[in-house]
């Protein structure tokens, strides 16, 4: 029996290890992606384009300790330096012994020989100049590795960060207070074509948004809105909708009647009733799905290509950071800092509003 | 209650009180609803065609916008409310759904007919070509690689999300740090594709075999002696799979939230008994949990697979489309913003339509069941 105990003991701290092993694993793997991205973007412009940003990490490295003209030797020959030999694309390579390195740097006739040793360092020059670039409109200048310099016009991020707001912020909150209307109705009004509308509203939730953007756009050329905050933000409403009516329905429709009918008893009136009272009490799901669409719509890069994708002074972080993917995509000093600087609200909003998003995704997940 | 009682104290509508007032009450309504639109209609113009720096007209649009809806909403109710009574109870509910209804039908309802029609036209939408446009999508080489790619996408990305979703659930739900754990693996549901896509193609980036490789896959690969690839363009097909994987890290984290507050629900009970019963974990999994879960399993399915038909900005930053890793909405895009093919352009966005009608049919039939409407 005691032995049978021990034996149950052992198998369950060993599934113990087992499931933390594989969940450490996955986490490692999801995490690093981002954190190289992140520590990327604080390093140099050479540093990134020399070495990996795992190179911050205490690793070995070859450091050159002395350094020397080759003399008179004969390089068609096997050469004996430091008392190590090899011919002379051997020594190109690098030949290692007695705990060195040693190695010929350049050609036969003015090359030199290095001699290196494997030593513990880490890279850890940090600068904030990527994001200052990135953000700024102006020009700057960089000195390249031969000495010359080069004058680049800075990525202005920063305009284009003001425009994800004012688009993402209206466009968050519109939908809102367009559906928590529309909720109260379904749910507190009697009218003729209510459940019409509603199994309207239920039909549209999984319609994908490609469908629209060509007869919207020409509606849009045909008014002249495109291209303006407002375009946009009807777009993402109209996007945002159907699953903001259905998720407020859920919600609203749940809150006990009698707080409505005693309300009604003393003469307000529906608009009295949802403004001073159903709205306050439905905060939580209003945050729930405001967050969800707050982060759909600051993501977004299809809907804002389409409708303001005309006019470069309104574009929003995705368009910008897409561009320069396309038009610098090996400049990856400027990309890094860029790609964080678009991720560093949503990333704030979602961590510190985590559990009212993940109410807001458990309540209902089907968006078209 | 203490609310319901307050709210007693105000009049509830201007047509109640004396005759006197009420003119003045109704002007006062008429009155505000005229300013209103005026502001309103002067903001755009500012909006438009103002040069101020841009946190100013970050500001302005925002009150402009937020409080124009508001605005909006206050001044039509306080017209109806100047209507008599028995209209005022007709047009009421209107006010409510109206402004939402409208916009969703301007929005969503009325495009897909037209998309319909215009996906009936032929390139410029001058002539009717019936379903000439169909056959091209079922037909033309790019399109039948799009259509491939696009069941890899949703075969191996919807499959392995879902899968590694539950399995992060199941994990999470037996370690220590559980709440951490999710954290992390969820974290990236806030990072846009576009950004993900910076974050993958760094991790992909080759360099020349001589020189050190700065992306993580390439140096591992070197490390382990092999040789530096272009993972998203020359190895194909299979530059696809790895298009996919970026997916995956991003919707993973979805599936497992909601797997996580399925197994929550699992009554702890019926486990143990079933362990009691000398069950193994292996069959607890399968006979027990995976019933009981069932329908999240197909939430979650449903979403993942809807989400990945419709795959677009992952694609169009990684590759655009090229290297043979065009997809559907690529297409949609490629066809009607570059080739200007109108009428193709259509028929694709139909195809994305058709593909998810199963699903709206299934939601309404879910809907339908739900009394109490």
């Amino acid at each position: 029996m005691a032995a049978k105990m021990a034996d149950s003991k052992r198998s369950v701290m060993l599934s113990d290890i087992l499931v933390n092993g594989v969940l450490v694993l996955i986490c490692l793997v999801w995490t690093i992606p981002t954190f190289g991205l992140l520590v990327s973007s604080f390093r140099t412009r050479d540093d990134i384009q020399t070495s990996g940003w795992w190179t911050i990490f205490p690793h070995r490295e070859w450091r050159v300790t002395e350094e020397y003209p080759p003399g008179d030797v004969d390089s068609r020959a096997v050469m004996t330096f430091e008392g190590l030999s090899g011919t002379f694309e051997e020594f190109r390579e690098g030949v290692e012994g007695n705990g060195v390195r040693v190695q010929w740097i350049g050609n036969r006739r003015t090359g030199r020989i290095e001699i290196q040793e494997r030593v513990w360092t880490t890279r850890t020059d940090f600068t904030l100049a990527n994001y200052a670039n990135v953000l700024s409109g102006k020009t700057y200048e960089i000195r390249q590795p031969n000495g010359s310099i080069k004058t680049e016009q800075g990525d202005n991020f920063n305009n284009a960060f003001f425009n994800s707001l004012t688009v993402a912020i209206p466009a968050t909150v519109i939908p809102v207070l367009i559906a928590a209307f529309a909720a109260y109705g379904f749910a507190w009004m009697r009218f003729p074509g209510r459940k019409a509308l509603f199994i309207l509203v239920v039909a549209l939730l999984v319609v994908p948004l490609q469908i629209a953007l060509v007869p919207i756009l020409r509606d849009y050329v045909a008014l002249q809105l495109n291209g303006t905050f407002l375009a946009i933000w009807l777009a993402h409403t109209g996007f945002g909708l159907p699953l903001a009516i259905y998720l407020l329905y859920n919600y609203i429709s749940s809150l006990p009647r009698d707080i409505l009918e005693s309300a009604f008893m003393d003469g307000a009136s529906h608009f009295v009733i949802f403004t001073r009272l159903i709205l306050p009490l439905s905060v939580p799901a209003l945050a729930s799905f405001a967050i969800f669409q707050y982060l759909w719509v600051w993501n977004d890069y299809l809907v804002a290509l389409i409708f303001i994708g005309s006019k470069p002074d309104v574009q929003v972080l995705t368009m910008r950071l897409a561009d320069m993917v396309g038009s610098r995509g090996a400049d990856w000093h400027l990309l890094t800092a860029g790609a964080f600087v678009s991720m560093a609200l949503p990333l704030a909003v979602f961590l510190l509003l985590q559990r009212f998003f993940v109410r807001g995704l458990l309540a209902g997940s089907v968006k078209g | 209650m203490q609310q319901a009682k307050k709210l007693a104290g105000q009049p509830a509508s201007g047509s109640s009180n004396g005759g006197g007032s009420a003119i003045v009450q109704t002007f006062l309504s008429i009155t505000a609803a005229i300013v209103t639109f005026l502001v309103l209609w002067q903001g755009f113009l500012f909006l438009r065609d103002s040069t101020a720096p841009k946190w100013v007209i970050a500001i302005i649009a925002i009150l402009w916008g937020v409080g124009g809806v508001a605005a909006l909403y206050f001044v039509a109710n306080s017209l109806i409310e100047q209507l008599p009574l028995k209209l005022r109870d007709a047009v009421l509910p209107y006010l409510f759904v109206g402004p939402a209804m409208a916009i969703l039908i301007w929005y969503l309802a009325l495009p897909t007919v037209r998309t319909f029609w215009f996906s009936l036209l032929d390139r410029n939408s001058v002539n009717f070509v019936g379903l000439q446009n169909y056959i091209d999508v079922f037909s033309e080489r790019f399109m039948l690689e799009a259509f491939r790619n696009n069941l890899v996408w949703i075969v191996v990305g919807a499959t392995s999300s879902v899968l590694i979703g539950l399995l992060v659930a199941i994990l999470a739900d037996r370690s220590r740090f559980e709440n951490l754990a999710k954290s992390l693996i969820f974290l990236p549901m806030a990072i846009s594709m576009v950004g993900a896509g910076v974050i993958w193609n760094f991790i992909y980036e080759v360099r020349d075999a001589a020189d050190p490789q700065i992306g993580l896959l390439n140096a591992i690969v070197v490390a382990l002696g092999g040789q530096p690839q272009a993972w998203t363009s020359l190895i194909q097909p299979w530059n696809n799979l790895f298009l996919i994987v970026i997916v995956i890290w991003l919707q993973s984290g979805f599936a497992m939230v909601l797997f996580s507050a399925a197994i929550k629900g699992v009554p702890s009970e019926v486990l143990e008994a079933a362990r009691m019963d000398g069950a193994t974990e292996v069959q607890v999994f399968f006979r027990i949990m995976l019933p009981i879960i069932r329908p999240t399993v197909i939430t979650v399915s449903t979403t993942v697979v809807i989400f990945t038909l419709k795959i677009f900005d992952v694609v169009m930053v990684m590759t655009g489309g090229q290297f043979g890793t065009d997809v559907i909405a690529t297409q949609f895009y490629r066809q009607y913003f570059s080739n200007r093919n109108f009428g193709l352009g259509s028929t694709i966005a139909m195809v994305l339509l058709i593909a998810v009608i199963p699903v709206m049919i299934y939601n309404l039939r879910q809907f339908r069941e739900r009394e109490a409407f």
